[in-house]
């Protein structure tokens, strides 16, 4: 008696065990394509960052270690200081513009009863045309002499901009294309997330006497605190890879007005053939958006449980 | 990680305008086409839109909302559109006129041929369409395996999967030029071969993500009756899942297939022949020796598919927009 229910509880879990291991083949079986693909363009190039910052490569002899020599390239670079410098205010007034025009618009346009399916497609627009053809259009409307802006301007009585070509101008006119392309994205983000506020709260809030301003100061925004904070974070991270805008309308000029982390890493890369600067360049601003990175994996987690 | 086992949100009956998830479909858009919708309300009250003062105010804000938006974002297509049929002197007259004077539509002909359009945009639809197959068949898989079969370290695995999400594409574009160029144990050269843009257009934690988080929802009672009637993974996966997921692959589908459109860098990488550049690098690289109006006219026909498919898939794109992102 005894050792038969022994045997049988022994061959049931020898038939477990073995559905077991057939079910995590099964499973590795599909995950496989993933997995190589991860591996090979994802994984391996994150650590081969790492390497390649403390390498110096010319693609024919194996690589030489050499320390913090490519960082000491990298930092000594007078162009350094500019590209971090640029980088920096062009995430500035991008955020100035693309974080707040967006929600002020999300909030109007969540008050209106009509034509809302028109709004939320044309803001959307710009946000499918190929970024390419985007910055291009807009070099086409920079141009100094009859291009666009400037025959607004003019037609407003204004003196004309040089825009692209002057120190002074050069950052902002990437800020404003880099806006037009990417407003459509927080505008329906906040649209969302506006909806999903209870209507009761406004009431509650006009009852107590809360005007049309203190109603978005203490409703509104409190309820949308944490898609903002989201937001904040994704957009600094998004707006520091700034690559497209300045290598197609300025090449980084003039004067290095336009210069950023990601073009110059770019520029040590493809037009020096210095691998191992880029890539010291690429790790230093990794560091800086892991920062707002874990932040927002913080946030995320912590509302998600 | 297991904050990301998460349930979709179920909406409730009577969803409001907007939040519905797209897999509601046709009735919830038949249901919000009657706006205002009655229990909504917003930061002003119902009661103040309804005096006298209030209706005037709504709708100057109205007309100045919709005239704003239609000139900030329509009329610069709209200038695209006509500027390359305008002639140079027309396009350097001050003040511009508004319409262009003459209709030759000869210029889109020429920007056609002379920046062998129709080469690029057959190369861009090769990436886009093998991106997509290959996103499908590797993420949905993946996702599958991840979420019903939960193989022993099925978490670490997803969680190294979304752990790329955090490294943001720019500070890797080096060693991943490089492990294309030489990838590492075959040694095969990927460059200037589709194969450069699609196998890492597959590896896409986000879309894992989502397929993941919706397989999760499907019933586990739904899988087990197949189990029991005999029915392998494979065959549940076709014959089941796939059949219930549709709302969420067509999102990660014209997700997939957008991304690989746009992109930008990548392919000015990975593709430098210029027989094989996909349309977006492709004009870029032939704006400095071309007229103006051609290239323009240019402009106009790359855009054209984006706009395209933006009208069809509007809503799964909207979804799509909204599926990552946390509920305010």
């Amino acid at each position: 008696m005894t050792t038969m229910t022994v045997q049988g509880s022994r061959r049931r879990k020898q038939g477990a065990f073995r559905r077991g291991v057939r079910r995590n083949l099964t499973a590795y079986g599909f995950l496989c394509g993933a997995l190589i693909c991860f591996a090979f363009f994802s994984w391996y190039p994150m650590v081969r960052e790492i390497l390649l910052s403390f390498q110096q490569t010319n693609f024919v002899d194996p690589p030489t270690w050499v320390g913090l020599e490519n960082f000491r390239t990298v930092t000594e670079d007078s162009a350094f200081a500019d590209a971090w410098i640029n980088t920096a205010v062009f995430t500035g007034l991008a955020l100035v513009f693309g974080y707040a025009v967006p929600f002020v618009a999300a909030i109007v346009l969540n008050e209106l009863r009509h034509a809302k399916a028109y709004l939320r497609f044309v803001v959307y627009l710009p946000v499918m045309l190929p970024p390419a053809v985007g910055v291009l259009l807009f070099k086409w409307f920079y141009d100094p002499g009859p291009g666009l802006f400037n025959q607004i301007l003019d037609l407003v009585h204004l003196p004309a901009l040089s825009w692209l070509d002057s120190a002074d101008t050069a950052l902002i006119s990437l800020v404003i294309v880099s806006t037009w392309m990417n407003l459509g994205t927080g505008t329906l983000i906040y649209l969302a997330a506006l909806q999903s506020i209870p209507g009761e709260l406004y009431e509650a809030a006009e009852l107590d006497g809360a005007g049309l301003f203190k109603r978005v100061w203490h409703v509104t925004i409190p309820q949308t605190k944490l898609i903002l904070l989201v937001m904040l974070l994704l957009q600094i991270v998004a707006t520091m890879q700034v690559f497209i805008e300045p290598y197609l309308l300025t090449g980084g000029g003039p004067e290095n007005a336009t210069l950023t982390v990601a073009y110059l890493m770019y520029q040590y890369a493809f037009n020096f053939g210095d691998f191992g600067a880029g890539g010291a360049l690429g790790l230093m601003l990794m560091l800086v958006l892991m920062v707002f990175s874990a932040f927002y994996l913080r946030i995320s987690r912590d509302n998600q449980s | 990680m297991s904050n990301l086992t998460v349930q979709p949100s179920r909406p409730a009956p009577a969803a409001r305008p907007g939040s519905a998830p797209a897999r509601t479909g046709r009735s919830a858009r038949r249901r919000r086409g009657k706006e205002p919708a009655p229990q909504f309300r917003g930061v002003v009250s119902p009661h103040t839109l309804k005096s006298p003062r209030g209706r005037v105010i709504y709708w100057i804000v109205l007309v100045a909302v919709v005239v704003g938006f239609t000139v900030a974002f329509v009329f610069p297509l709209y200038w695209m559109v006509t500027g390359a049929l305008r002639s140079p002197e027309d396009l350097a007259q001050m003040p511009p006129s508004f319409f262009p004077e003459s209709l030759d539509f000869e210029v889109y002909a020429e920007a056609w041929d002379q920046l062998n359009l129709g080469r690029f945009l057959g190369n861009t639809l090769l990436y886009a369409g093998g991106a997509l197959l290959f996103t499908l068949a590797i993420d949905v898989t993946a996702a599958y395996a991840l979420s019903k079969l939960r193989p022993v370290l099925g978490n670490l695995v997803l969680g190294l999967m979304l752990a790329t999400l955090m490294i943001p594409p720019m500070v890797i574009l080096l060693p991943a030029y490089l492990t294309v160029k030489d990838l590492p144990i075959f040694g095969w050269d990927l460059l200037n071969t589709p194969w450069a843009i699609w196998l890492p257009a597959a590896a896409n934690g986000f879309y894992i993500f989502l397929l993941k988080r919706f397989f999760d929802s499907i019933p586990r009672e739904l899988l087990e009756a197949a189990q029991i009637d005999g029915a392998s993974a494979t065959r549940i996966l076709w014959s089941i899942v796939l059949p219930v997921s549709r709302p969420i692959i067509g999102v990660v589908s014209i997700l997939s297939v957008v991304t690989v459109w746009k992109d930008f860098v990548w392919p000015l990488l990975v593709l430098p022949d210029s027989e094989n550049m996909s349309i977006s690098v492709g004009i870029a690289s032939l704006s400095a020796q071309m007229p103006q109006n051609v290239l323009i006219a240019a402009l106009v026909i790359a855009s054209l598919p984006a706009i395209i498919v933006f009208f069809v898939f509007q809503r799964s794109i909207m979804a799509g927009l909204t599926a990552g992102s946390l509920k305010g």
